[in-house]
């Protein structure tokens, strides 16, 4: 590289003369920008740039030099340039002509946009929620028709969901659910010993796991895994302009993305709740056989006695439910991501977290109405 | 420095091939420092993928890039930067960062490159983004907001940020409407004069290549001819003599 700009300033009593020479360029900018400040104390108002001595200069390096010539103009010098190289000149000319360069400084946040913020914030929220209970409602009215049409649904496009959703979650919600039950179990019969009662380990583990623990965890899961999925997948598509270009062919985004999706997720889930009901059970017993010195075959027969058939259906009249919820939410979130890949992300991580807290609340309200039932 | 002085870039037989498909097989080529050279080909002529090798994100089979004087297989990684803070990339669809603003986006070269002030890095933001011929308010805005040409203009702010000698362009017309595409040319050939950059340009856009390249570099049976616009026009190759002598190259003005 040729040598490093250098500025040579000579203050006179009439006349101020400013020598650029070497390299101006952005390799240099940073320690030039810091020679180059308004001459307070000087008397003299007219100004001679000498461009004579510079080796290279880029637009950084212009820019320097033209931000100092403002400053002396609008202080009320004279500048005058001496120009060398005609290319450098030419660069200089167009830098300085350029207008409108300052970059707007944005307002400080006073506290009444603090509180309209918060306003704004709260009416998004309400507006989201009715854009769900509409999109719920566009569901319900595609569901119904395509139902009384079944031929009319896109049956190759339910089982590969099906298959991605169900099939291909089995080893994790396999895995999770037995864990599960071994801690319940473990941690069961060692609170119960202390009151002796540790043959009704057998009963938390069997009602929690049936009624709560199993349908709930597999309902988290596949809302990371498969809620998730159908949010990237579908505003992949929007960003790619696939979903318009359903539309314009005809297809109904609703028939074709969603509907599926949410078939595929009512059959799935609660057959993954049923195995996970299964390895639950599984898990627990395996502790329960370690820790309470009992056989498998005597812990099968005290679990018939310690529960029946309604703890079991309770926990699997929910999983319809949820999976309406988490493939409604994640395919709502989905279609509405507009424009860049960010926004994929974003609402990606909304629906994830949209649906496991809308799990949670149903679940809540469905302990309610159990409890009114007497069930 | 070691090399010519004179040639930006050189490349010598240059081999790229996917699977069983050849793209270019023993393709030379040199571009000279302060030239405008355009890039035309067939689809799937391997434009794209030329324009890759030359800025490292496509190894070649076979053959050598020089950059700058630089072998760019012989450098290391400190070296390797050095040389792609050398050259500034706009890509077809500008490939803006979604999640930074204009004005960011611009910075994010100097940030990564420079110990620049962060205000004099605002005022050369704007003023690259002035110079791509934007208005001012554009720097605040995110890509999603832009039109395509907007877009367009933001990628070559963002590749002017570091004041590069060499501007690579994939295909900078394409998608804008003719009036904004001869703007776009303008602009090229304006910043080009002032900045005295090397422009490689990929292009199908004829009015383009006629406006301001001054030399233009056909791909054809995997490798390169490259010649001015009236070489070309004698060139008695089927493509190129289709291409050229076409109704589109009449439409565009070139005389036969």
């Amino acid at each position: 590289m040729s040598d490093p700009g250098w500025v040579k300033i000579t203050l006179g009593d009439t006349l101020a003369t400013w020598v650029f020479g070497g390299a101006w360029t952005i390799d240099h900018a940073a320690r030039l920008a810091g020679e180059l400040s308004l001459p307070e104390a000087a008397r003299a108002r007219a100004a001679v740039f000498d461009l004579t001595a510079l080796a290279q200069m880029d637009t950084s390096g212009a820019w320097l030099i033209a931000r100092l010539g403002r400053a002396l103009t609008a202080a009320g010098w004279q500048v005058e340039t001496r120009e060398g190289d005609p290319d450098l000149a030419a660069l200089l000319r167009r830098v300085a002509e350029t207008r409108d360069v300052l970059p707007a400084q944005p307002r400080p946040r006073s506290l009444g946009d603090k509180i309209a913020e918060l306003g704004a914030g709260v009416e998004q929220v309400i507006r989201d929620s009715r854009d769900l209970v509409a999109f719920l409602g566009a569901l319900t009215l595609a569901l119904t028709r395509l139902l009384l049409t079944p031929w009319k649904l896109r049956w190759n496009a339910i089982f590969a969901h099906l298959e991605q959703t169900g099939l291909n979650a089995l080893p994790i919600i396999g895995l999770i659910n037995i864990l599960v039950g071994v801690v319940l179990a473990f941690q069961g019969a060692d609170q119960l010993a202390r009151f002796g009662a540790q043959t009704f380990t057998i009963n938390m583990l069997g009602i929690s796991i049936l009624r709560e623990m199993a349908v709930l965890l597999t309902a988290i899961v596949v809302a990371g895994r498969s809620g998730s999925a159908f949010t990237a997948q579908i505003g992949t598509m929007q960003v790619n302009e696939e979903v318009d270009a359903l539309r314009t062919i005809g297809l109904d985004p609703m028939d074709v993305l969603v509907v599926p999706r949410v078939l595929a997720l009512v059959i799935a889930l609660p057959l993954l709740t049923f195995f996970a009901d299964m390895m639950g059970l599984l898990g627990g017993g395996l502790m329960c056989v370690v820790l309470l010195d009992i056989t498998f075959g005597q812990y099968m027969s005290l679990l018939n006695q310690a529960i029946t058939v309604d703890h079991f259906w309770v926990g699997m009249s929910k999983a319809p439910v949820f999976a309406v919820l988490i493939a409604l939410v994640g395919c709502f979130e989905g279609l509405r991501v507009s424009g860049s890949a960010e926004s994929v992300g974003r609402l990606t991580t909304r629906s994830v977290v949209e649906a496991i807290f809308l799990v949670i609340i149903v679940d809540a309200l469905f302990s309610i109405l159990f409890s009114y039932l007497g069930i | 420095m070691a090399g010519t002085p004179e040639i930006a870039i050189s490349l010598r037989g240059i081999v790229n091939r996917f699977g069983a498909q050849v793209v270019h097989d023993g393709l030379d080529l040199d571009i000279r420092k302060g030239e405008v050279i355009g890039i035309v080909g067939g689809s799937g002529s391997g434009k794209s993928v030329l324009m890759r090798t030359v800025i490292g994100l496509n190894r070649q089979a076979a053959g050598t890039v020089t950059v700058l004087g630089q072998r760019m297989d012989l450098l290391n990684d400190a070296e390797r930067s050095r040389i792609e803070a050398r050259w500034g990339v706009l890509f077809q669809n500008g490939a803006l960062f979604s999640s930074l603003t204009v004005a960011e986006n611009v910075q994010a070269p100097m940030r990564e490159h420079t110990d620049l002030p962060k205000e004099l890095m605002d005022e050369l933001a704007a003023l690259k983004i002035r110079l791509a011929g934007l208005p001012a308010e554009a720097g605040a805005k995110y890509p999603s907001q832009l039109s395509g040409g907007m877009k367009k203009r933001a990628g070559i702010a963002r590749a002017l940020a570091l004041d590069p000698e060499i501007l690579f362009l994939d295909e900078p017309t394409a998608g804008l409407d003719p009036i904004g595409a001869a703007e776009f040319d303008d602009l090229i050939i304006n910043l080009q004069r002032s900045l005295g950059l090397t422009v490689v340009m990929i292009t199908h856009d004829l009015d383009s290549l006629v406006a301001i390249c001054d030399r233009i570099g056909v791909l054809i049976d995997r490798r390169i001819r490259v010649g001015t616009l009236a070489e070309h026009l004698k060139d008695e190759h089927p493509w190129i003599r289709e291409y050229f002598h076409g109704k589109r190259a009449r439409a565009a003005g070139i005389e036969t």
